[in-house]
């Protein structure tokens, strides 16, 4: 895969991993979707953090999941929030609710339809996209 | 059961504000002083009267008290974030009865316009931490969080653009009775159709307006209203309500939950009810919030809101005229602090072409992860 396959255009922020978010993005980076999963009560979370909502306890493992899912809303951008963007789209912007990850959402894109053919209750799986840094972004593909 | 102890024990007695539009070369501490000094002499009262200071936005309250040369008995700093007018009212009410300061100034500034705020890109975290997951799929704006809770409520209730359309027109309307709105040109839900699509279903029309601007409140105690410059307009009644688990994402329920608690002890406190009020006072950053708010304060069924706000409901001689200046549509994105100061002179009677005949009584509400609303009166009864 090249960048030019990209579905936005380069220039937009890479993901900036923080601690919470480092073990996500490294799991990525080697093209494998891993959830913060509690070890103590066994409720995914996500975006990452450091406790869990369900039962405060701070261990975890980073879950692997199917890497399906369903479009929980979407929007279609048109103006150019970044300057990065200027001049291209319109594109889609996903939340996709995962499969087998209790109420995990993620935002996204889905690559491989137009703006607005995106409905809610779509199916969608997980499509790698390859960044210019050399890792590995998640989007997503129609099912 | 006896009334609430926090019932009509504050009031607003001063109100204040710069112009709003372009303001370049004005930090938010000139634009605070500036609405301050308008507040003030609003209320009849000098600096040296302030025994209070909430600021909000001006980033340090330590600068700005140095700056005015003043040191007040009580002191609190909010987040600028527009969920934090309503929020910072209240602490000023609650100061007051808890005898920690009488006369509170509430100082808020924004230079959002000059420097260039986009309320999207790097810097913007929508208030989580979690912007930084967003921005790769080009997901850089709170407009495109909206967009995507409104695309929800479409779904599940039929709820429409046109729908959306009908609170841009009204609240311009009310702008072009606002001498100080920026946006004064009426508008008809055509135009708004035609307007250009930011992040679709959300046109151009459904935006607040970021500019620079400053605003002050004086809030006392009751007893000290009585002999104000200005009829005093009181705190009757006030709530809050949060949906801080899950915030990462826009929620599932619109806010309705946080946002029903927040009206149900402000109503309570109040001890009125929602036929009683004379107007609303709606937070608007974009439309959508304006439905989901009605719903959850309870103004009309969960997901009925956009039939509800059709029709000229919301407009001047309508069942509820809300924003009256034109709300962050079309009078400026004050952060809710200008529909607070709106609601005082409504009840004060000193808004001109756009009065509501006989103002007594005045909703505020503003709808995000934390939730708030307050109730003013004319009267203390
Ligand atoms: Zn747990």
């Amino acid at each position: 895969m090249t960048a030019s396959s990209a579905y936005l255009p380069p220039g937009l922020p890479t993901p900036a991993a923080d601690l919470d978010d480092l073990g996500f993005w490294e799991h990525c980076n080697r093209r494998e979707l891993r959830i913060q999963r509690c070890s103590a009560c066994g409720h995914f979370r996500h975006t990452p953090m450091p406790t869990c909502p369900a039962c405060r306890s701070m261990d975890f493992t980073w879950a692997e999941v199917p890497g399906t899912g369903t479009v929980f809303s979407h929007t279609i951008a048109h103006h150019a929030t970044h300057p990065a963007l200027r001049g291209f789209g319109p594109y889609n912007i996903v939340v996709v609710l995962l499969d087998g990850a209790d109420d995990v959402r993620m935002v996204g894109n889905v690559v491989d339809v137009a703006a607005d053919e995106v409905h809610i209750g779509m199916k969608v799986v997980l499509h790698w996209e390859a960044t210019a840094e050399g890792g590995y972004l998640p989007r997503w593909r129609r099912a | 059961m006896g009334a609430h102890a926090m019932r009509n024990a504050a009031a607003v007695v001063g109100v204040g504000h710069t112009s709003f539009g372009r303001l370049p070369g004005q930090t938010p501490y000139d634009l605070g002083a500036w609405a301050l000094r308008e507040a003030l002499a609003d209320a009849g009262l000098k600096h040296t009267d302030i025994d209070g200071l909430i600021v909000s936005r001006v980033p340090d309250y330590q600068r700005f008290g140095e700056m005015l040369g003043i040191n007040p008995r009580y002191t609190a700093i909010t987040p600028g974030q527009g969920r934090m007018s309503g929020a910072s009212i209240q602490m000023a009410a609650m100061a007051i009865a808890a005898g920690m300061a009488n006369v509170v100034a509430l100082v808020y500034g924004n230079d959002g316009r000059s420097v260039g705020e986009k309320y999207g890109g790097e810097n913007d975290r929508y208030g989580g931490g979690d912007g930084g997951l967003w921005f790769p799929y080009g997901m850089t704006s709170p407009g495109a969080a909206h967009a995507i809770m409104f695309q929800r409520h479409a779904e599940l209730y039929g709820t429409t653009s046109e729908q959306m359309a009908a609170v841009s027109v009204a609240f311009r309307k009310h702008a072009s009775m606002t001498p100080h709105a920026v946006m004064r040109n009426p508008i008809t839900v055509e135009d708004h159709q035609n307007s250009r699509f930011i992040v679709e279903p959300l046109h151009l029309l459904d935006y607040c307006l970021i500019n620079d601007g400053g605003v002050a409140l004086i809030v006392t105690s009751a007893e000290r209203a009585r002999d104000m410059a200005k009829k005093p307009v009181y705190i009757r009644g006030f709530g809050q309500g949060t949906e801080l688990a899950g915030s990462n994402l826009p929620p599932d329920d619109f806010w309705h939950a946080p946002m029903a608690s927040a009206a149900k002890d402000c109503f309570r406190m109040a001890d009125v009810t929602h036929a009683d009020m004379d107007a609303l006072m709606v937070y608007d950053n974009f439309t959508p919030t304006v439905l989901f708010s009605l719903e959850g304060a309870g103004f009309c069924p969960i997901g009925e809101s956009g039939r509800w706000v059709q029709g000229g409901r919301l407009e001047l001689g309508g069942e509820f005229p809300t924003n009256t200046s034109g709300g962050h549509l079309s009078e400026s994105y004050m952060q809710g602090w200008a529909l607070n100061v709106e609601a005082v002179r409504q009840l004060r009677g000193e808004t001109g072409q756009r009065q509501v005949k006989d103002a007594k009584l005045v909703f505020y509400c503003c709808a995000a992860p934390l939730c708030t609303s307050i109730i003013y009166g004319s009267d203390a009864q």
